[in-house]
């Protein structure tokens, strides 16, 4: 494929004017968004020597303590966990809008498994704003996508809602019970009894001492029998109680197991975050929250038109 | 004539022998369709006596028809359903599929059924029906929520 290269004086970039969302790396060539540019011809300006000298004042500052386990009270703040979804300049510019919505509302630590409240701004609502309990089932996505499932049992029927969490339209995030469960994923709790999933509106929040580890739940739940949503014995699911497996269903689970991806370095290197993507992430965090810490807003009554 | 009815039963039976053997078939041979269409099996939450009797007898109402081009039934849409040899109109009020963020995805897919004349055919709805609802204008559909009076959050009920 022939494709005529253009040289960018201002940027020092080649920009492709025929194909321009395909990267290649080594062999393997992938699709990239039409937004981004490819990391590697980012960098290429990134490490030019015209900006090494800013850099390396900022790298001089004094190196604040942080938690180790940040990587998953803030997930979202990781790059993306696929690689060839990784944009560091997207990445940096999410992160500081993300850090401008963390200073006007709290987004407290949260984990799958805990119950949390959520209001939002609904303007279908008397009061103009709806507040839903629920369970963490689920937790997903990097930088201003991020978004958790609630799960909850209102009126003998099963509801789940999708929320955002740099969505501008919600206006508070609670914890009312901080904990873990034994699981990544508590989507099976859609094919459990209702009293797993069922929580009051007006549940208190319940306090947790200072400076203790956040308690794990180690709760087991009984599952329905079958029909499931999904294959749950190919899970390897720890909160669950042991359910009967018919042999078939054994076997065709052990198949699909891949007990040799563990010994696969390139895979695990590639969807785990290394140092080197994470960078200052962690640093550039704890600056910026102790900077502009969340104020307490003030109601304003709203005019009636 | 009591013959002939005799007879009619009779033949009804033996059908219904032939046609289930064993028990109640447990599963489908087509793949999991994951939106509602035509012959989708939804779930009647108001408290008419024909979705009651639907929900005894264990034959859920099928999806016959969806009043749109697309032939796609989304939450709030209005559709036609089979329920005990009759033809209904009803509207969509709960989605067992995925919700764009903030909107209240449910376990079952539920529809409230309606007259022909656009008066609902029962006087309360048994289960949450999210708020987004509202922000529909039709005419028919406002007599609807109109059952559903007490809010909870970002859903609204009866009860």
């Amino acid at each position: 494929m022939a494709t005529a290269r253009t040289f960018c004086l201002k940027c020092s970039l080649h920009l492709f004017k025929k194909g321009p969302n395909v990267g290649s790396i080594g062999t393997n060539v992938f699709m990239r968004q039409s937004n981004t540019l490819s990391p590697r011809l980012v960098d290429v300006h990134r490490h030019s020597k015209l900006l090494d000298e800013n850099q390396t004042q900022d790298k001089a500052d004094e190196i604040l303590e942080v938690p180790r386990d940040f990587r998953f009270v803030h997930p979202e703040f990781m790059p993306p966990s696929l690689w060839y979804r990784r944009d560091k300049l997207t990445e940096y510019l999410e992160r500081r809008d993300m850090y401008r919505r963390r200073s006007v509302m709290e987004i407290p630590e949260f984990y799958v498994g805990s119950i949390m409240a959520v209001t939002l701004a609904d303007e279908y609502s008397p009061k103009k704003n709806s507040r839903f309990v629920g369970i963490c089932i689920e937790r997903r996505e990097s930088g201003l996508r991020a978004n958790f499932r609630l799960r909850n049992v209102v009126n003998g029927q099963g509801v789940e809602i999708l929320y955002e969490m740099y969505n501008p339209l919600l206006q508070k995030i609670e914890v009312l019970k901080l904990e873990k469960r034994l699981d990544d994923q508590l989507l099976y709790l859609r094919d459990a009894p209702y009293e797993y999933s069922t929580f009051s509106f007006d549940l208190a929040p319940v306090p947790l001492p200072k400076a203790s580890s956040v308690p794990v739940n180690t709760l087991k739940v009984k599952l329905n029998p079958r029909p499931w949503l999904q294959r749950w014995e190919r899970a390897g699911l720890q909160g669950v109680e042991e359910f009967e497996v018919s042999e078939k269903q054994r076997i065709k689970a052990e198949k699909a197991t891949t007990p040799w991806e563990k010994y696969d370095l390139m895979k695990k290197y590639r969807s785990g975050i290394n140092e080197y993507d994470r960078g200052d992430i962690i640093q550039e965090f704890y600056k910026q929250t102790e900077l502009n810490k969340p104020k307490t807003l003030k109601k304003k009554p709203l005019k009636q038109v | 004539m009591q013959h002939t009815t005799g007879m009619t039963t009779l033949l009804h039976n033996f059908s219904s022998l032939v046609m289930q053997t064993g028990p109640r078939q447990t599963f489908c041979t087509s793949g999991a369709m994951m939106e509602i269409r035509k012959l989708a099996r939804m779930k009647i939450v108001d408290n008419s006596r024909i979705g009651r009797e639907a929900a005894v007898a264990g034959r859920p109402p099928r999806v016959i028809h969806v009043y749109k081009k697309n032939s796609v039934g989304y939450l709030g849409d209005k559709i036609m359903v089979t329920v005990r040899g009759q033809k209904k109109r009803a509207y969509i009020v709960g989605c067992k599929q995925f919700q764009a963020p903030n909107v209240p995805k449910f376990d079952s897919n539920n529809i409230v059924l309606i007259e022909d004349n656009g008066q609902p055919t029962g006087t309360r709805i048994k289960v949450p029906v999210p708020s987004v609802l509202r922000k529909k204008k039709d005419g028919e559909f406002t007599k609807l929520l109109s059952l559903a009076t007490r809010f909870k959050g970002p859903l609204w009920t009866s009860e």
